[in-house]
């Protein structure tokens, strides 16, 4: 056997949803006794990626091997009895099982036509126990916390004899105890010779555990690395989209608007285990950015602000003195959200553009008040004109227009509310160049206008360009804020990345 | 414990019903009773043991009480008219009540149509087609069914057999074991390597099965054939299987507490019979009520696990 | 196109193969200066399905669906005839009726909005209880009644068309107004079609679900009225039977999604004709009573191996390229 050949190799992967490109021409390796991290943002293609490497989905295109020999997995069934498990963040386990049934289901030994109850529990408890796991296999899965669930989860996967076992976000709701927990797994593991897929968006996690790190952006993949010969100021600016050179660039051009008075105010908001208590303030006529990469605590922040989530501490309190509760009483205190994911949390696709953009507005007169049909269509008209909208008519179901236009009209929906603070969540992700210039464009505008603007943008440029001051957040909380030109992108990569340098 | 509590409660609730009778009703508290109480409810029960895999696999069968009634007048019609033997006629009532509901799992399985709707049709077309066999009920003369019927045994037999295998199947043969994953959480279960519409169409078929052995019960309880029989029984199966603890959700229960929510329907039923005075209405209003409890109970404790 | 076309399309065949096999289908007589015909008998048949298909439309927009309304209009009848025959005046008992279909319709809602249950599960409830509650008040008799005020709501006539037409067409008209005259049907199609934009917007979900299992319930009171003054009597056992079973049947012919999202009334209405025309054709060709059971499974099929993505793949592209 050759050597160099790879426990897992991956040559040219392509896949495609309809039109949109969601991997190209990626390659990957995986070593045996290796963990491997893979990284990037929202939109990378890291889920595509797994989806193809464990069989979910079936590859456009590319090559797959697997110790030189091509395989092709049809469904996780298949990849599995090639060796390749995977534990994704949510779906591995059926909950109302214990812990024995979901070690053995699909697989269960059998005596005589019967399952063989005392075998299922014997072998059970050694698997748990190979992973020191000191669990009742008779516990319901449901009963368990998260951490252990991942746990039971990949001693399933190591009872199938997995060669290859990938993680998807193993660690995102687990403890600093429980990952040390995990980790230490993983360890015995990579010793035992499995090679290991860790997809993760903690940087310290990266660091700590893994041998390389593949990084992805946009579906495309950026490099392959030893981690230990990677500066974390590089890794981040790997994800980020920029090299070396850009990093050291200057950013100019800064909004020079005057500020009004407070708009609004968070004190000592916080949630446990997702965002740790923070103050903010936004101006009239300000735009203040929020930086920090997947998982950083920005959405999480932006949720609080407009009450999607009840926080167990703090206020968030408006210029007026109100204090919403929910996220009606926040449209109706002059608080707008676009959201980051505007499929599932913003449009209703199969309603009109039309009705998309009336919206918020009719939720905030109520429904007795209903816009007259008129008026309505004057609104559509005009947010059409000024964000340049191009659907064949208001009337055309907005899930038709493409991801640009949808975008709009989520931003259309909230400034036809002509809200005092608009908190965006990602307003140019997914859509195309010409979309994005106008988006900012308009952003600039409503900033005159003296609208109060908290901005959350991947891109680190596009935060820098168009805020006062930027905070950035790292793990939930808020670990730095830059103003004016002091926020270099150069500047917000070090403090994202941790390195005091 | 915490999985057990539905179970206790309902085994809990049907021990408190039944001493209460036992002290109010001077001989309730009797052998007699208790055979009666399997024998009156044994179609039902037999039928609420197919609903019960339907519903812990997060669907749900309307059909139940019209294929009870075809059953039925299609025994009666071949016994009566044809002059097949009973057992003969039996067996292919039973084959075509499987095929029957193996034809609506197909329909939920591979195109994914809602049971609900599904059961909907498969409950006009069983009713319709029985109507079409006989408008009128036909009495069984053949003295095939009223030897069974005089057997005070028999129809308990066949539902506590049934009951016997229905537990061996759902927990002691991977099928069982992946019905429960399915209405656990079907997405987990596919990855899992759980053939997921092949055990659906089983699931519909062994419901399908249910509800003919029900009919068959049915026919030998009444000694005739009725198209219209087992109207609504349908309901009564779902309630006894909520009652018994099984989430209509899916995953959660099992036929321990849905033998257990049959016989807490029968004994309401009895004791309102011993009353003499309160009519038989009240049994539906107090399993409504029943249902209410265990529904909000159980909203409850989820809703308590939630927050812990 | 407009989601009931199919609808439409389905009763005009309907019709032109009644107009064509029978001959005065269409023919509308007046007598005693009452219209009769065909068109008439299916439109005063349709009316108890039709009203609370309108209700039922509503609450199958936002996802949901109400199994109890069988069981309220058989409250609804019950109540009616009792409160009648014990000499309240009849406003006084239309109001006890309609408010008590308020009262079931507010529980099912409040199960389903604060209390989260499951739509099916939170109605099954009131389905198995709701009939016995009927079956107590009237004591399982079923009882009469000859008050010209209740009859009228079966059989009494205005301007020549039957009563129960006039409180289809102005229930058809309230529902409208109620639903697109204000924002309140918007809502409702935002609530099905995505619950989590909703919220994001500032929607009050849990308001709309609240009132549309609220208007049903008081829609399923009307048509308890009205099945009871067709019949002249309350049959706590039977009125109502199977109802919502109709109705839910009738908004999915009539083009409204049983996943949520955008509905329309007027389809509901055509569902509503298309069954009852079926029922009528399947009547008057003599065809046996009992078959209809039989077509309504094939049309209930029919309908949802249409609806159905995965069969359409399976029957359209799978044959070998």
């Amino acid at each position: 056997m050759d050597l160099a050949m790879s426990l897992l190799e991956a040559r040219g992967l392509s896949k495609s949803y309809g039109n949109v490109r969601a991997l190209e021409d990626v390659d990957l390796e995986l070593e045996a006794g290796e963990i491997h991290a893979l990284m990037g943002e929202n939109g990378a293609g890291k889920s595509t990626l797994i989806k193809l490497l464990s069989g979910a989905e079936l590859r456009d295109g590319g090559i797959m091997r697997m110790v030189g020999a091509e395989v092709n997995p049809r469904d996780p069934l298949d990849a599995q009895a090639l060796g390749i498990s995977t534990v994704y963040q949510e779906i591995n386990l059926v909950p109302t099982l214990s812990v024995e049934e979901n070690l053995f289901l699909g697989r269960y030994p059998q005596r005589l036509g019967r399952i063989d109850w005392k075998e299922v529990n014997r072998r059970a408890a050694k698997a748990l126990a190979k992973l020191d796991l000191q669990i009742d296999p008779r516990t319901l899965v449901a009963e368990l916390p998260i951490a252990l669930q991942q746990l039971v989860a990949i001693a399933r996967a190591l009872d199938i004899r997995a060669k290859v076992l990938i993680l998807d976000e193993p660690t995102s709701s687990l403890d600093a105890a429980e990952v040390a927990r995990m980790f230490e797994l993983l360890r015995q593991l990579r010793r035992e010779g499995l090679g290991i897929l860790f997809v993760t968006h903690f940087l310290d996690q990266v660091y700590t555990i893994s041998d390389r790190v593949t990084v992805l952006r946009n579906g495309r993949l950026v490099g392959t690395h030893k981690t230990s010969e990677l500066p974390r100021l590089s890794l981040v600016a790997a994800m980020l989209g920029r090299n070396e050179s850009d990093v050291s660039q200057e950013l100019t051009g800064r909004p020079t608007n005057a500020l009004g008075e407070q708009s609004l105010v968070a004190k000592g908001l916080g949630l446990r285990g997702t965002v740790e208590p923070f103050d903010l303030a936004l101006h009239r006529g300000e735009v203040v950015g929020l930086a920090g990469l997947l998982g950083s605590g920005r959405t999480e922040q932006a949720r609080l602000l407009f009450s999607l989530d009840h926080p167990d501490r703090g206020v968030v309190e408006l210029q007026d003195g109100t204090r919403p509760k929910t996220p009606r009483q926040s449209l109706r205190a002059g608080v707008g959200l676009v959201p980051e994911d505007r499929k599932k949390e913003g449009l209703a696709l199969n309603l009109s553009v039309r009705e998309n953009i009336v919206l918020a507005l009719q939720a905030k007169r109520g429904w007795l008040r209903r816009l007259p049909r008129r008026e309505q269509e004057a609104i559509v008209e005009r947010y059409i004109q000024a964000l340049n909208i191009r659907t064949p008519s208001p009337e055309t179901p907005v899930g038709r227009l493409s991801g640009g236009n949808q975008q709009k009209v989520v931003l259309a929906r909230w400034l036809a509310v002509q809200p005092n603070v608009l908190i965006l969540d990602e307003p140019t992700r997914g859509v195309d160049v010409g979309a994005k210039q106008e988006i900012e464009r308009l952003i600039a505008g409503l900033r005159d206008e003296g609208l109060a603007i908290l901005l959350i943008a991947t891109e680190i440029e596009d935060v820098a360009r168009q805020s006062h001051r930027v905070i950035v957040l790292r793990d939930g909380r808020q670990i730095g804020e830059l103003v004016g030109e002091e926020a270099q992108p150069s500047r917000i990569m070090q403090l994202i990345s941790g390195d005091t340098a | 414990m915490m999985r057990h509590r539905p179970l206790i409660a309902t085994i809990g609730v049907f021990i408190l019903l039944t001493a209460i009778a036992s002290l109010r009703y001077k001989g309730f508290f009797s052998t007699a009773v208790f055979l009666d109480l399997f024998r009156d409810n044994a179609f039902l029960g037999i039928a609420a043991i197919g609903a019960t895999f339907v519903i812990l696999s997060g669907g749900i069968d309307l059909s139940v009480g019209a294929v009870i009634g075809f059953t039925s007048i299609l025994i009666a019609t071949l016994v009566e008219t044809y002059r097949w033997p009973p057992p003969i006629a039996i067996v292919a009532a039973l084959g075509i009540g499987s095929v029957f509901g193996a034809g609506m799992g197909v329909l939920v399985a591979k195109f994914r149509i809602p049971p609900f709707l599904v059961s909907l049709a498969g409950m006009f077309l069983a009713r319709g087609l029985g109507l079409t066999l006989s408008l009128q009920s036909i009495e069984l003369k053949n003295p095939f069914f009223a030897a069974i019927s005089d057997h005070p045994y028999a129809l308990p037999i066949l539902f506590l057999a049934t009951f016997g295998v229905g537990l061996g199947l759902l927990h002691l043969r991977p099928f069982g074991r992946n019905v429960v994953a399915i209405g656990g959480r079907e997405e987990s279960a596919r990855l899992m390597g759980v053939p997921v519409d092949r055990t659906k169409v089983g699931v519909y078929a062994l419901a399908g099965f249910c509800s003919a052995l029900a009919g068959v019960a049915y026919t030998v309880y009444t000694g005739a054939g009725n198209a219209n029989g087992g109207t609504l029984l349908e309901l009564d199966a779902i309630a006894a299987v909520v009652i018994g603890g099984t989430l209509l959700t899916g995953g959660v229960g099992g036929l321990v507490g849905t033998l257990f929510g049959v016989l807490t329907l029968g004994v309401i039923q009895t004791a309102i019979t011993f009353e003499g005075t309160l009519s038989s209405w009240w049994t539906k209003i107090a399993i409504g009520g029943l249902l209410l409890a265990f529904i909000v109970g159980q909203r409850l404790a989820e809703g308590k696990r939630m927050r812990e | 196109m407009k989601a009931w076309v199919w609808a439409l399309i389905a009763l005009v065949a309907l019709l032109l193969l009644n107009a064509a096999t029978t001959s005065g289908f269409f023919a509308i007589k007046m007598v005693d200066g009452h219209l009769y015909g065909s068109l008439v008998d299916i439109f005063q048949h349709a009316a108890p399905v039709i009203i609370v298909g309108l209700g039922m439309t509503l609450v199958i927009a936002t996802g949901g669906v109400d199994l109890s309304v069988g069981a309220v209009v058989a409250i609804a009848g019950t109540l009616a005839a009792l409160l009648i025959g014990k000499g309240f005046a009849l406003a006084t008992v239309l109001t006890a009726v309609l408010a008590t279909g308020l009262a079931l319709g507010l529980v099912n809602g409040l199960l389903v909005s604060v209390g989260r249950i499951q739509p099916i599960v939170a109605t099954l409830i009131l389905m198995v209880a709701g009939r016995g509650v009927a079956q107590l008040l009237s004591d399982g008799q079923i009882l009469t009644f000859t008050n010209p005020g209740l009859v009228f709501f079966g059989n009494g006539h205005i301007l020549g068309l039957p009563f129960a037409l006039w409180i289809v067409a102005l229930l058809l008209l309230l529902m409208s107004l109620f639903t697109r005259g204000t924002a309140f049907g918007m809502f409702v199609e935002t609530v099905g079609d995505n619950p989590v934009a909703a919220r994001f917007t500032g929607i009050d979900a849990r308001g709309v679900l609240l009132t549309v299992y609220t208007v049903t319930g008081l829609c399923a009171a009307v048509a308890g009225l009205v099945i009871a003054g067709q019949t002249n009597a309350a049959d706590a056992n039977n009125a109502g039977l199977y109802l919502e079973l109709d109705a839910i049947l009738s908004v999915v012919l009539g083009g409204t999604a049983l996943t949520g999202g955008r509905f329309t009334l007027v389809g509901t209405l055509l569902g509503a004709l298309v069954l009852q025309t079926l029922t009528t054709t399947i009547l008057t060709k003599g065809v046996a009573v009992e078959l209809t059971l039989v077509v309504k499974a094939a049309v209930v099929l029919a309908v949802c191996l249409i609806q159905s993505p995965e069969f359409r793949v399976h029957v359209f592209r799978k044959r070998p390229a």
